[in-house]
């Protein structure tokens, strides 16, 4: 029943007659999902690193007497900025994504109706907010792992924390960022095949109406993982020569 | 020019600095000599705040800079400083090291910029590395640049942490003769220094640091030849063999 050539031949049949479902709606979508995710994550992902690293310590005149220790200590400390990019940062990395596009897809449109926000718009910004809390953990990390004495150097010339940034530490963080978001975007490609949960049209969901149609399950899924594996492959092969020149500069 | 009165400092339970009382004059060039730990780092960091001491004051050019109301990025301005580590700028090139600061916190034009700072650059021999990258240069290249990355904001006062400490042998000379120059010029200096002959050599006032007090101080005859203190001496027999 399962012989190598059956598939081979089926394979075949497929991709001839449902190429244009895999590659313009499949890996269009798919595609499209992800850069939208990476997008606006990476934007919102500075916004959330930044407000994590802030030094915003608006009950530190508590501590008069300037106590290193004890509760008026760590009261007068409290930064709620970074409280709150923390939090966020940590409940989208410690639960489900299928949990959040299930949130935002299914439930929150029914709470918050947006006429022109389609079932698409929804998983897109479900994508990016959870994007955002990977990539500004990847920025938050990136900025520090730029060397302590370049922001002290800067500081001793009487640049200020915004200069400091700017023109030092940022230039030399990017080099450690740019590779590790487009490591995201590689696995972004993976997750938006969840999006086929709702039917939004990405590569998996390619499968799944090609599956429906011809009851070709294994063939279409071989087809499928294909197409992944080459989309990420040559993603990770472009970003890594795109790294080795940034170190080599 | 600069006063420290009564400085404290402690990272955690480690009490660093325990009421250090020092005034440097205009011109006046300064060693700071002492064991490993003794707090010679943190102290110098404390004079341009980059370590926050926890009580005590430091008034420089009049102005006491531990008030929190203080702009400290224009008192920084007149205190250049110069690490064991150089901390030039990887991503720059050597006169966008020198640049940088004149040009984004002096704003002055970049042209007027680049001008001052290839005088600089010629001053220490490194005019002609001027377009390099300053990833490209050795060690003692590195510190020269960072000194003059200082000099570039014409600062006041220079500090000095173990310049040289971090060097190979050979470059060590080329960084202290730069020094030598600026001291001749009549920079007022704070030096932090494991080089006793250099001390020896260059400075107006030893100060002698020892867990967290300055415990022996004086003219460099008086430190090296003739020391009062039996930590000072202790600490001489082990450097000078
Ligand atoms: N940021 C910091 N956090 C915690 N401890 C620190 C910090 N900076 C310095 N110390 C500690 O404070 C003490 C004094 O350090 P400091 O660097 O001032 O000594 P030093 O006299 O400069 O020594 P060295 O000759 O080794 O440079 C050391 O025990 C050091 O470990
Ligand atoms: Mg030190």
């Amino acid at each position: 029943m399962f012989s190598l050539a059956t598939i081979l031949e089926n394979i075949k049949t497929l991709i001839e007659n449902y190429w244009q479902v895999f590659i313009f709606e499949g890996v269009k979508y798919t595609l499209i999902l992800s850069a939208i995710a990476v997008f606006f994550g990476s934007i919102f992902g500075v916004v959330i690193a930044l407000g994590r690293m802030s030094n915003w310590k608006p009950l530190r005149f508590l501590n008069k007497k300037k106590a290193k220790k004890g509760i008026v200590h760590a009261i007068s400390e409290f930064n709620p900025i970074s409280f709150l990019c923390s939090a966020y940062t940590e409940i989208l990395r410690d639960t489900p994504l299928l949990l959040q596009l299930y949130l935002f897809v299914i439930i929150l449109p029914t709470i918050i109706k947006v006429a022109d926000f389609s079932m698409f718009t929804w998983t897109s910004i479900a994508l990016a907010l959870n994007s955002a809390a990977y990539v500004s953990e990847l920025i938050r990390s990136g900025i520090q792992a730029v060397d302590k004495g370049q922001t002290e150097a800067a500081r001793s010339l009487g640049m200020n924390k915004i200069q400091t940034m700017i023109r030092v530490v940022l230039p030399q963080a990017v080099k450690n960022i740019l590779p590790a978001i487009g490591s995201e975007f590689v696995t972004i490609i993976k997750e938006t095949s969840m999006a086929s949960t709702f039917f939004i049209g990405d590569l998996m969901t390619s499968y799944l109406k090609v599956k429906g149609a011809t009851y070709l399950a294994l063939e279409a899924l071989i087809i499928v993982a294909i197409i992944y594996f080459i989309l990420t492959f040559f993603l990770s092969k472009v970003i890594l020569a795109y790294e080795r020149r940034l170190n080599s500069k | 020019m600069i006063q420290t009165i009564d400085l404290y400092k402690s990272f955690g339970d480690l009490q660093v600095l325990k009421g250090i009382n020092e005034h440097v004059a205009p011109r006046e060039v300064i060693s700071i000599i002492g064991p490993s730990g003794g707090g010679k780092s943190t102290f110098l960091r404390c004079l341009n705040m980059l370590e926050t001491p926890d009580s005590g004051q430091i008034i420089f050019e009049g102005v006491d800079i531990t008030n929190e109301k203080v702009d400290i990025d224009l008192h920084r301005q007149k205190m250049g400083m110069v690490f064991q580590h150089f901390n030039v700028f990887p991503h720059l090139s050597v006169l966008e090291n020198v640049t940088l600061a004149p040009t984004v916190v002096k704003k002055i034009s970049k042209i007027e910029a680049n001008e001052q700072a290839m005088e600089l650059l010629n001053r220490v021999g490194l005019a002609d590395k001027a377009n390099e990258s300053a990833t490209s240069l050795s060690g003692g290249q590195k510190q020269r640049l960072a000194i003059v990355r200082a000099l570039a904001m014409e600062p006041d006062v220079m500090l000095f942490d173990e310049p040289t400490s971090a060097l190979d042998p050979e470059m060590v000379g080329e960084v202290l003769d730069v020094i030598k120059g600026l001291v001749k010029d009549g920079m007022t200096s704070v030096i932090v220094t494991h080089e006793m002959g250099f001390a020896k050599e260059v400075s107006d006032r030893v100060v002698f640091m020892d867990g967290g007090i300055v415990a022996e101080e004086g003219t460099p005859d008086e430190i090296f030849n003739n020391p009062q203190n039996p930590r000072t001496k202790d600490f001489l027999s082990k450097v000078l063999y």
